[in-house]
């Protein structure tokens, strides 16, 4: 006579376990099914499919009618158990008692509803069931629907995508600073968000729930920081917990979940339990791949065996179409702790594992997951992977093959893929600074930073090296800045920033210096270096300065000095164009142009009289145009929508905007921009350091154009639809030319050295890390932007600018 | 007649900025008086030989100067190019005295070295 089981759950755990059970031996239990659901097992991860219209219910339900009928497994669907007694061995429903001789507890987990006011309003949703399905479909069926989904873990998000795809608009709203917080770190994080985002789903991140309000139903969602947010329907997805009511009740021990042993029985040895309700060794699960496990050693057990569960490393993927993650184990930093990074910026991919012990402990993947399994495998078996490291972010494809050859897996690498983890250096900015002539590794440490931290990617970067160089890898060029030192601008850049050098005789000592006070090459470049690095604390040292900067006017052959003011944007008006006729006659000026900045230029001042004609000028509103400055010189335009037919947007705002933002800021060589209103370009913005084109939808950032020496047209920065973020996106792609390129080198040079997607990614892509870049380069400005005439039309400043003695009275003898 | 002093006061050293130049000028053109790091000073001809640029703009480190136009590079005691550069300028004797700056008379007449 067969034993009686009795199963309390319906779920996907009792659902395993049954298959194990009936599959081993289908005659030794009469199973009796409880399912609180009017249904029977169906795959719940596969929800979100069906929430977004991908799959129908019948497509994800495991176990039929015909199923449970063919094993002759008695169904009792939507009968709830009340009670559960133990000396008795009954379980006790709505219908009456049934009697187990074995019992099984499934009952899973309950999402967990945060007790905010108006948590009880018609609208405010679980993400759970079936029924929590049906529920949402039922709002999605009214266009235009405002859907607020409360939690940005891997339910919210699943939801979210789902309401999205239904054609509602959907905000998820997240406690963390970052989406999935439990399962990704902040930069996969991001990449996430920034998916999700561009599928037209808001996100607010680091945002806290205060009232769900709303007259009966929900009207909107108010956050702590008083932002409302609309909403027809409100998902709570903000976790789950155990679901063991009934095991407690009936006096089973519990902590966070009903406890069980290895075998999974409770301390109530006719007594299992599996799934979401249980807490094994201190850990309850939520993903599916353990609860299986469990299921399979219940099962077991059932059968009379001793099978143990061993607890289990759990990996996560997010089920939302098009968006690939996965993640598994510890992902966080930690003392002992290495990581390999392969990111891929424009393609949206990042991998990262976790190397503790020479062992993978935590993996994240965006993007690419193919992989994700091949990973998690070693993970779970402690695999020493220090043979195969050097290729062990390509997956399979490279590593554990026996012809393994790590030149062959570097050659194949894209040129965006990250080398260098902890200073996110890809190969293609490697290729490029050996290209610029880092021919040694020193070198492109010095230019790229690539291997100058850990220095577990050594191997990697001399790698880059021979297939780029070929045989002329090994060669030793090092370029110092100049006689007085051996080390590069690149090397000096980064002592003074990491060693925290604030003056010229510190960098001297500090570098070993082999003269007294520098020389005319490299002082201008400490000089610069020094105020770029450190606004604050360092004080502009005028003799490091070449003539025009030290003078505040450019030298001509004959020693007399040329005047600019600036015009913004290449405006001008009457009164300034009088006071510039009235100085350039009142200092017998002999020439004055017009120059390709769209400025007039005074030519031919003597330089005692600098200070006098400043001070006219000034009085008529006029500023240094900074035409000698190593700094922002001009931004020229066109009139754009003001006067011109064709123009798309405010050229002559945008440029005057941007110069009144920039003057002033001091820069590695001279940066020239230009404004024009449509894309027949009369500014002749392709060819400037910074150009903007504008055109119907917005504003066509390009960098990195030269029309000096070199002819080049600029490259495409980005693409934006405001004048705001092209502004923004301008002065942050200064700021990192200001922070990182050498004394000299104008933007099109640098560019090529660390590559566009290298600036892409820090000024575009990044936008915190732009706001950085921003939030420094107005700090300087407060120091910098002072017009340096207003500051010399000064008495003193006369007399430093005449000379010292006049001899010529003085008899010789 | 009496011989007149041999040196000249052009000023105090202060109104000379460290590692910079002022110049003077005389009937034969202007001179050029450097301030070093270490406070001392040198007075050459203010033009370079190579194409008359102010030498007194120029960048001062050590005892030298370079040309602001084409970096030629001077030794400010002996005033000659340095490197590959040929040429000379002129220098004149100069002291500092109790803050003031003197300059050698003879440098007023000229095709005095």
């Amino acid at each position: 006579m067969a034993l009686k089981l009795v199963v309390i759950g319906a779920g996907m755990a009792s659902g395993r376990a049954m298959e194990h059970l009936i599959e081993a031996n289908d005659e030794l239990y009469d199973i009796t099914l409880f399912g609180a659901e009017p249904r029977g097992n169906y795959n719940r991860i596969m929800l979100s499919p069906v929430l977004s219209g991908e799959k129908s219910y019948e497509e994800i339900v495991t176990h039929d009618a015909a199923w449970y009928e063919a094993h002759g497994v008695a169904c009792r669907f939507g009968e709830r158990v009340t009670a559960i007694d133990r000396m008795r061995k009954v379980v006790i429903s709505e219908k009456g008692e049934t009697p187990y001789d074995r019992l099984l507890i499934a009952t899973g987990s309950a999402p967990f509803i945060i007790p905010v006011p108006g948590r009880d309003l018609d609208g405010v949703l679980a993400y759970r069931d079936l029924g929590d399905v049906n529920r949402m479909l039922g709002y999605a069926s009214k266009p235009g629907t405002k859907a607020v989904v409360i939690g940005g873990g891997l339910l919210g998000l699943e939801a979210a995508a789902g309401l999205k795809a239904r054609g509602m608009e959907v905000t998820v709203v997240h406690l963390m600073g970052h989406l999935m917080e439990r399962q990704l770190d902040a930069s996969a994080g991001y990449l996430l968000q920034r998916e999700l985002e561009r599928r037209g789903i808001h996100v607010i991140c680091g945002a806290n729930t205060r009232e769900i309000r709303g007259e009966g139903k929900v009207e909107a969602v108010l956050l702590e920081d008083g932002r409302v947010l609309e909403a027809d329907v409100v998902v709570m997805a903000v976790g789950i917990r155990p679901n063991f009511g009934l095991a407690q009740s009936c006096g089973l021990k519990y902590n966070r979940g009903l406890l069980v042993n290895d075998e999974m029985k409770t301390d109530d040895p006719e007594v299992f339990a599996i799934g979401e309700c249980v807490e094994h060794r201190g850990v309850c699960y939520g993903l599916v791949a353990p609860l299986y496990d469990m299921a399979r050693v219940a099962a077991r057990n059932l059968l009379g065996f001793h099978e143990t569960f061993e607890g289990a490393e759990t990996s996560t993927k997010l089920k939302v179409t098009g968006v690939d993650l996965f993640s598994a184990g510890d992902f966080a930093e930690g003392e002992g702790r290495e990581e390999i990074v392969y990111r891929d910026a424009m393609r949206g991919i990042y991998k990262r594992l976790v190397i503790e012990s020479d062992r993978i402990i935590g993996v994240v993947m965006y993007g690419d997951t193919a992989d994700g399994g091949w990973f998690f495998q070693k993970l779970k078996d402690r695999e020493d992977i220090s043979a195969i490291r050097d290729t062990l972010i390509f997956g399979p494809a490279y590593a554990g093959g026996a012809a393994l050859d790590p030149m062959a897996a570097v050659a194949a690498l894209p040129d965006d893929a990250d080398i260098c983890g902890c200073n996110g250096v890809c190969k293609g900015k490697i290729v490029a600074a050996i290209r610029g002539g880092a021919e040694t590794l020193e070198a492109v440490r010095a230019v790229t930073k690539a291997s100058a931290s850990c220095g577990s990617c050594t191997g990697l970067v001399e790698q880059v090296m021979a297939l780029t160089l070929g045989d002329g890898f090994s060669v030793p060029s090092a370029k110092p800045i100049c006689g007085c030192t051996d080390l590069t601008h690149e090397d000096v850049r980064r002592l003074i920033k990491s060693r925290e050098l604030k003056s010229m005789p510190a960098v001297w000592q500090t570098c070993g210096w082999k003269t007294s006070c520098g020389c005319h090459v490299c002082r201008p470049a400490l000089n610069y270096y020094l105020l770029a690095d450190w606004p604050e604390e360092y004080h502009d040292d005028p003799q490091s300065r070449f003539v025009n900067e030290r003078n505040h006017a450019n030298i001509q052959k004959d020693g007399t000095f040329s005047v600019v003011p600036r015009m913004w944007g290449g405006l001008t008006n009457p009164r300034e164009l009088r006071a510039i006729a009235d100085a350039a006659e009142k200092y017998n000026v002999p020439t004055v142009k017009v120059t390709g900045g769209q400025r007039l230029d005074l030519l031919g001042v003597r330089k005692e009289d600098l200070p006098a004609i400043w001070a006219d000028l000034n009085a008529a509103g006029l500023v240094s145009g900074h035409a000698y400055a190593k700094g922002l010189r001009t931004v020229k335009t066109c009139v754009g929508t003001d006067h011109c037919r064709f123009g798309t947007q405010d050229s002559t705002g945008l440029g005057v905007a941007l110069e009144k933002r920039m003057w002033g800021a001091w820069t590695p060589h001279k940066v020239k921009m230009a404004v024009s209103g449509c894309p027949r370009n009369c500014a002749e913005a392709t060819c400037k350091d910074v150009g903007v084109v504008c055109v119907d939808a917005g504003f066509e950032v390009g960098v990195a154009g030269a029309a000096g020496m070199d002819v080049k047209a600029t490259e495409p920065l980005a693409k934006v639809a405001g004048e705001d973020e092209a502004l923004e996106i301008i002065v942050a792609f200064v700021q990192l030319y200001r922070e990182n390129a050498r004394y000299l080198d104008r933007p099109y040079k640098w560019v090529a050295k660390v590559g566009m997607d290298w600036v892409r990614e820090r000024v575009v892509d990044d936008v915190e890390h732009r706001r950085e870049l921003v939030r420094r380069f107005d700090l300087s400005q407060k120091v910098f932007q002072k017009d340096p005439w207003a500051e010399r039309a000064t008495p003193a400043t006369e007399r430093a600018y005449a000379p010292l003695a006049d001899l010529t009275q003085e008899a010789a003898e | 007649m009496i011989a007149q002093h041999r040196w000249i006061d052009i000023g105090p050293l202060a109104e000379i900025p460290v590692r910079g130049a002022r110049v003077v000028k005389t009937r034969f053109g202007c001179v050029a008086v450097f301030r070093t790091a270490t406070d001392e000073v040198f007075a050459t001809s203010n033009a370079c030989p190579h194409k008359g640029g102010p030498l007194s703009e120029g960048i001062v480190h050590g005892r030298k100067v370079t040309c602001p136009l084409h970096n030629w590079v001077f030794d400010l005691e002996t005033g000659e190019a340095e490197g590959a550069d040929e040429g000379r300028i002129e220098t004149f004797a100069a002291r500092i005295d109790d803050g003031r700056v003197l300059l050698d008379r003879a440098l007023l007449v000229k095709g005095v070295a």
